[in-house]
């Protein structure tokens, strides 16, 4: 990709928004200002900043255009007059298009909780780490043999720091932990809780009848290190999340409803009733279900059966919402409210299949079930036998929160975000984003692999097969007549040929059947046979997606053969996959013959053919009854509920929204090589983890039997305690130096490509 | 220990200072673009 020089990327395959578009998708930030956020996933370096950011200041209607490279966007503050005029933010697009060439789309603005929750978090990171600095500081002094008054007033300045940080950073544990309990369960953040709570406690007991020995520093930065873990966890599902949503949306925001008396008006897609009439020009979605009443289009139904071909309507035809309408204008009866269209149905359909994925406890949770309870007896048991054998209450009190002290999972709390951190970065440099840790713990126990094919095995873009036979003033011929279409054989035509193409006046594009120009020449027609030898042809019945005809006349001049890509890597990714013992299969909802071909060519173990998205989702589930862990590979909406009902899934870059949304890794580059790699290295991290428990365990065999005889000092646990943290996460930096192979491309681009082909 | 009356407050004040000086950088966004700004560092042109 060279860079963002003008024109050099023009795909303007995609329908830009329209202006009524942008401006329901813009909110109002001050008077007569409006800002919109516009996603650019192929911006990648300063000169695109500086090209999109000089474009769009220099339009008068826009007040300040910010580019973030981080999140690839694009933020707009607009005003919605300029002079007298209203403005109409589409020149906004047409700007950045112009300026670099790049795609500008909008994404679904989705509420960003999450976002507020990993501020706090820093926050509270930022808090605790000073109060532990501050604290630690004055703790070096007691301990180097502060005496007396001096010692009671440096343990009164601690607590006075340590009370507000933890009523601050500890919040995050208390409440979860409050959560655990309410609910009969116990969770890691349960003895983390009671820890912090009964040290201080006992600490300010201590401060106050001059004690020799607190706990200020201990408690807290047990706390910080546990908020460390806490937000890198956080940290990382934010990554993903950005980096995902930043890319196309599927369902449109609003659609033109025609009146009674012809009258035309943008509308939201909520307001949209049964019986309206929507008009959609060529390049638009269909918002709800609906039937054809007039005009006649090629439809691109890949999100309903996960195929590519696109399949020409009339009047009288159903259409589902989310299709695309490629080549011509339909006008469309609504026949359902937005709420009960297929993309909803769709939806719900994941909903229901979402079971075994919420059913699955993290790791860590299911340490602490064990891990919490053994802790607590443990505590109890040294304070009662303290108490009784001793008869000295105190010292026992005081045993019983260093045990508590000591055994606090600060190397487990810290040990699984870590290690997940540093597995999902090196994802990322490989082009694969995970949407959060309990994938790749989930996608550890994986034993059977199942792929969907379009999109998935293959690329879902046809390509020209017998470009070698063909004379090059034909293929001129054909390719300057198919660069006036959106229709997808049109448009590999296009790209395959790379000399010059020649110039047709005018073309004019009949949906359904292909291109036509009249050139003093004759009439020429590109499309299907029965269209570009004006008769029916019964020796060649030809399916949708295998041949165009090019004629003069009416005469065939030349014959184009396609075939869908596969993906590269697949047979090599398949055949692997076998060797290292998985089982292999495809669902797909394609022809048979085309799916058993293909199966048999890349050696899949399973094949099953013309499936529902419905009969997708029951297949994961039957093989999760026989105790199988599926992995599911899929891109369209059709294979969304299946992503949903598998164990764990992964979807390409180039897959539908709902797609990647359903899915727990995505993938940016096009190679399926992604699927071993992301297996290998959750197998890695999942190892790691697993010697960080030991590692821990080990620890505390050490360190408990210390702390019960009354030996730990609050000196001694707090080298205890940070030397056991630094330990776990120099294990997890491990996984850094684990993968010497790496695919060789730069996360940018690939992004870029990804976006431009979804 | 006279000395410390004055030194105490005065680690604790710097050391608010930095945590201000933190809480503020993240207020304002900085950390918002980390790719973004160390390209922006390199531009030519000076900064409307």
């Amino acid at each position: 990709m060279s860079c963002c020089a003008p024109g050099a990327e023009g795909s303007f395959d995609r329908p830009l928004p329209s202006s009524a578009e942008l401006k329901l998708a813009s909110r109002i930030v001050g008077p007569g200002l409006r800002q919109t956020d516009l996603s650019v996933p192929q911006v990648h370096c300063g000169t695109c900043i500086t090209a999109i950011e000089k474009a769009l200041n220099g339009l008068p209607l826009v007040e300040r255009a910010r580019v973030n490279l981080s999140m690839k966007r694009v933020t707009i503050i607009w005003k919605e007059k300029v002079g007298n005029e209203p403005a109409d933010p589409a020149i906004l697009i047409t700007a950045i298009v112009g300026a670099t060439g790049y795609d500008a789309h909008l994404f679904a603005n989705m509420e960003d909780a999450g976002d507020m929750l990993q501020r706090d978090l820093i926050r509270a990171v930022a808090v605790s780490g000073f109060a532990a600095a501050n604290i630690m500081l004055l703790s070096v002094s007691v301990w180097s043999g502060a005496e007396a008054s001096t010692r009671d007033l440096f343990h009164w300045i601690s607590a006075m720091i340590a009370a507000p940080a933890l009523i601050y950073g500890g919040r995050f544990f208390y409440q979860s932990a409050w959560k655990a309990l309410r609910g009969g369960r116990t969770n890691m953040d349960v003895p983390i809780a009671l820890a912090i709570t009964l040290s201080y406690a006992a600490s300010l007991w201590e401060t106050m009848h001059h004690g020799e020995h607190a706990w200020f520093d201990a408690t807290v930065s047990l706390l910080f290190f546990l908020l460390i873990g806490r937000t890198l966890d956080h940290v990382m599902r934010d990554r993903a999340r950005a980096a995902i949503t930043g890319l196309a949306r599927l369902s449109p925001r609003g659609a033109t409803l025609i009146g009674a008396d012809g009258s035309r008006e943008y509308r939201a897609i909520e307001d949209i009733t049964p019986g309206d009439r929507i008009a959609i020009a060529a390049g638009e979605r269909v918002p709800v279900d609906g039937v054809v009443e007039t005009g006649a289009s090629d439809m691109d139904v890949s999100i309903v059966n996960g195929e590519s071909a696109p399949k020409p309507v009339k009047p009288g035809d159903q259409l589902q919402a989310g299709t695309l309408s490629l080549t011509g204008s339909l006008v469309l009866r609504a026949t359902t409210a937005a709420k009960d269209s297929f993309l909803s149905e769709v939806i719900s359909l994941m909903e229901a299949a979402e079971g075994g994925r919420a059913r699955y406890r993290r790791l860590a949770d299911r340490a602490a079930q064990y891990y919490s309870p053994a802790v607590h007896l443990l505590a109890l048991a040294a304070f009662l036998c303290w108490g009784f054998i001793g008869g000295d209450w105190k010292q026992a009190m005081l045993v019983s929160i260093a045990v508590l002290i000591i055994t606090c999972p600060c190397a487990l709390g810290l040990s699984v975000p870590v290690v997940q951190v540093v597995a999902a970065g090196r994802l990322f440099k490989n082009g694969i984003m995970v949407k959060d840790g309990s994938a790749m713990e989930r996608l550890e126990e994986v034993d059977a692999v199942l792929f969907d094919k379009t999109g998935t095995l293959t690329l879902g873009r046809p390509r020209l097969l017998n470009i070698d036979r063909i004379d090059e003033k034909h293929l001129a011929l054909a390719a300057g007549l198919a660069v006036h279409s959106r229709h997808p054989l049109s448009q590999a035509l296009a790209h395959a040929v790379s000399g010059p193409v020649v110039i047709f006046e005018t073309v004019r594009e009949i949906p359904g059947q292909g291109l036509e120009s009249t050139t003093p020449t004759g009439i020429y027609r590109l499309g299907n046979r029965y269209f570009a030898l004006s008769g029916p042809d019964e020796a060649n019945p030809g399916n949708g997606l295998s041949e165009t005809v090019l004629s003069l006349d009416g005469r065939e001049i030349a014959t184009f053969r396609f075939d869908d890509m596969p993906r590269p890597g697949a047979q090599s990714v398949v055949a692997s996959l076998s060797a290292k013992g998985f089982e292999t299969g495809m669902l797909s909802g394609d022809r048979r013959e085309v799916v058993a071909n293909l199966a048999i060519r890349l050696g899949l173990h399973h094949w099953q053919a013309e499936l529902s998205p419905k009969q997708k989702a029951q297949f994961c589930t039957s093989l999760a009854e026989k105790d199988r862990k599926v992995l599911m590979v899929g891109d369209g909406i059709n294979d969304a509920p299946a992503l949903a009902a598998a164990h764990v899934s992964i979807a390409p870059a180039t897959a539908t929204d709902i797609g990647r949304q359903a899915a727990d890794f995505v993938f940016m580059h096009d190679s399926l090589e992604a699927v071993p790699l992301a297996i290998d290295l959750s197998r890695r991290a999942g190892r790691l983890i697993r010697e960080n428990f030991a590692l821990a365990i080990g620890y505390n065999i050490v360190a408990v039997p210390i702390a019960l005889a009354g030996y730990a000092t609050p000196l001694i646990a707090a080298i205890a305690m940070s030397t056991s943290s630094i330990i776990v996460v120099a294990n997890a930096m491990r996984l850094n130096g684990a993968l010497t192979k790496s695919v060789p491309s730069n996360a940018a681009q690939s992004l870029g490509e990804g976006a431009r082909l979804a | 220990m006279n000395m410390l009356v004055y030194l105490i407050p005065i680690a604790l004040f710097l050391g608010g200072l930095g945590l201000c000086a933190f809480l503020w950088s993240l207020k304002s966004g900085q950390y918002e673009d980390l790719e973004g700004a160390s390209w922006r560092m390199l531009r030519d042109d000076p900064p409307e």
